[in-house]
């Protein structure tokens, strides 16, 4: 990292807290109050910590999914509807299978890694031979994934009685996640997440297979010349991602719902690919990133609860964010590039970032 | 099928008309704007918002046809000047404009306000079925209605529209004749933008009245989908429309025999639009655009070829 492009961070990161400052300030609100109070709600306390750390884990599990499609070049938009089938294969797994806790978790946590890696294939399927870009395909087995949980809470799992939209009824006890202490967060997701997030950057970093698979994701056509097999990669690749989505699924039924709800995936398969593009791909970067942004986010329900702001302020400064980085990064190697093509002795194009 | 219902699924299909021909231009030009389903949401609060403060519904459309180039200017911007990849930002911009649009139109959830009034032609709409389907709605339905022939006429009848398909197919040759590719970039993003904003204002000042948060969730990437199953066409993209309003108003009429799928029939249409996009790419439906001659332009659905590429001056 040099020092320019800590400078274009420091200037994006003061940039956006400045608009967010004016945002408070515009809605009637102190900023510093705000700031404090959004600093206060999310990190301010064990059970503020433990609750910021409940929406860490899906988002990075998501942003650990998103390294490796990304690496093979792929939007892998499809990550939310991969966590809901998660959700819904752990759900049931946690009511099929009988027995103790270990038995029931371990069993939940891989019928949902299962399942999240297959509907990720159905996507890379689409893609590879159906031509289908993975964005739309993506899309549409999003749609389809919150179709059949709706389906299954108001349908086949309805609650005893009163068959509602708000979920099925709670799951028994043995499939709960072991808690720390009082708290609302679970050793057992953090650790997966911290595995998964080590295992992603190993991966990436320290593997012929993940060199190869950023082979492909930098140019299909040159990766196939030297003869990698680019759709299989590819399809390695959706079932990689699907398995770490599928895994966020399980996380968020078995450690924070307890039960299938209709938006299992909370939008965090969205917040994740935001988390992704401000750590530029790299994976060393999305556990901290992810850290931040689930700050914001579980903050500005404080604020909401405090102030009255509505809580999409937290999305809006999340996205502020990354749009400044984003711009500021085009505008440092735009300058880079006219600095290089006025030393240059002929002037020569200069391939830009794909 | 009646003429009431065909009315409805007209009318009900407009605002995704509007979006769909502005996402097609500028996409034509070489530019995806992504940010299509936080456009449409911001449009549609700022739409609402306008008219209901000043009492103009038409003031309204303008409100939100500039908030909606705006958004669509910031990835020309960040594609033409930054070399920046156009869907990291438009899907930036997509979760952006969304919350923005939560944010900022909170005062206006479930609020009255003015609507696009009612407009029979006169004459055109005694004529019996016709004048009930094509003649008995309002100025915003009958707009989309021109819009279609009008992008059509523009796209393969003059020499601007010509230079415009030139830009998003092969940039680098375009340019190599003497056309401003950059300038025709920023002008159809910005024009694409402004009718896709058009079509949030035609979402909650007629179709979809009002404003609550997420109104209208999951219809910009509907247009997206739309784009692609009208090959960038602008009347196969406006077929598509309409054959996805005809989605929605079966789903809606199933709904009285299947009381408890309810909520699961309300967004079945959006899978099966999408999947209609696989059919769309089997090479016997394409081989089908080069047997029927008289067809072939409307049959063929490829991308242009520089869509959303980076172009370099040589």
């Amino acid at each position: 990292m040099n020092s320019d492009t800590i400078r274009t961070a420091a200037l994006a990161i003061g940039g956006s807290l400045l608009l967010a400052g004016l945002l408070f300030a515009a809605n009637g609100e102190n900023p510093f109050e705000a700031f404090k109070l959004l600093f206060e709600g999310s990190v301010g306390s064990r059970a503020k910590l433990s609750n910021t750390l409940l929406v860490w884990v899906p988002l990075t599990l998501a942003a650990a999914s998103l390294v490796v499609t990304f690496s093979a070049g792929l939007w892998n938009i499809g990550v939310e509807g991969q966590i809901i089938v998660g959700a819904i294969g752990a759900t049931w797994a946690a009511r099929e299978v009988g027995g103790p806790s270990f038995v029931v978790i371990t069993a939940a946590i891989v019928v949902a890694i299962i399942a999240g890696s297959l509907w990720a294939l159905l996507a890379g399927v689409l893609k590879v031979y159906g031509g289908v870009n993975e964005i739309f395909g993506g899309l549409g087995l999003d749609f389809v994934a919150t179709g059949m949980a709706t389906y299954l809470i108001i349908g086949p799992w309805q609650r005893a009685g009163v068959a509602s939209t708000s979920g099925t009824d709670l799951l028994r006890d043995e499939a709960w996640l072991p808690k720390i202490g009082d708290e609302n967060i679970s050793w057992v997701s953090l650790a997966l997440t911290v595995a998964a997030v080590i295992g992603v950057f190993l991966l990436m970093r320290g593997t012929s297979f993940g060199l190869k698979l950023k082979a492909v994701g930098s140019n299909v056509h040159s990766a196939t010349r030297l003869g990698i097999p680019a759709n299989r990669y590819m399809l390695i690749a959706f079932g990689l991602g699907g398995a770490l989505a599928g895994l966020a699924g399980s996380a968020q039924v078995l450690g924070f719902h307890h039960k299938l709800v209709p938006a299992s995936s909370g939008g965090f398969g969205f917040l994740g690919i935001l988390v992704v593009l401000l750590a530029a791909y790299r994976a060393s970067l999305i556990a901290p990133i992810a850290f931040f942004f689930a700050a914001i986010t579980v903050g500005t329900t404080f604020l909401e609860l405090r102030l009255g702001l509505d809580s999409a302020v937290g999305g809006v400064l999340q996205g502020l964010l990354v749009l400044f980085v984003l711009l500021a990064g085009g505008w440092q190697r735009k300058r880079r590039t006219e600095a290089a093509s006025a030393l240059a002795p002929t002037p020569s194009a200069v391939a830009g970032e794909g | 099928m009646d003429a009431v219902t065909i009315a409805s699924i007209i009318a009900a299909a407009t605002p995704l008309v509007y979006a769909a021909l502005g996402e097609t231009i500028t996409e034509k030009a070489g530019i995806v704007n992504l940010s299509l389903d936080g456009t449409l949401l911001l449009s549609a609060m700022v739409a609402f918002a306008t008219a209901q403060t000043t009492g103009s519904v038409l003031l309204g459309f303008a409100a939100a046809a500039g908030t909606s180039a705006i958004v669509a200017g910031i990835i020309a911007f960040s594609s033409i000047e930054l070399k920046l990849n156009q869907i990291a930002v438009g899907f930036v911009l997509f979760l952006l404009a969304g919350d923005l649009s939560s944010l900022l139109g909170q005062s206006f959830v479930r609020e009255p306000g003015p609507s696009v009034p009612p407009l029979n032609i006169a004459g055109l709409s005694d004529i019996p079925w016709f004048g009930k389907v094509f003649f008995s709605h309002n100025l915003s339905v009958y707009g989309s209605m021109v819009l279609i022939i009008v992008t059509y006429w523009y796209f393969y009848r003059t020499r601007a529209g010509l230079e415009l398909q030139a830009v998003g197919e092969r940039p680098e040759a375009a340019f190599a004749r003497g056309i401003h590719v950059e300038r025709l970039r920023y002008i159809y993003t910005f024009v694409g933008g402004a009718f896709v904003g058009i079509g949030g204002a035609a979402f909650s000042l007629d179709v979809k009245f009002g404003w609550s948060e997420g109104h209208v969730t999951n219809f910009g990437w509907i247009v997206l989908a739309i784009v692609i199953f009208g090959g960038w066409h602008p009347a196969r993209a406006a077929l598509g429309c309409y054959l996805f309003g005809a989605l929605q108003v079966v789903a809606l009429k199933l709904q009285p025999t299947f009381p408890s799928f309810t909520q699961v029939l309300g967004i079945m249409p959006f899978p099966v639009m999408i999947f209609m996009l696989v059919a769309i790419n089997r090479p016997a439906f394409r081989s089908l655009g080069d047997r029927l001659g008289l067809f072939r332009r409307f049959l063929r659905a490829e991308a242009p070829g520089g869509l959303g590429t980076i172009f370099e001056r040589g």
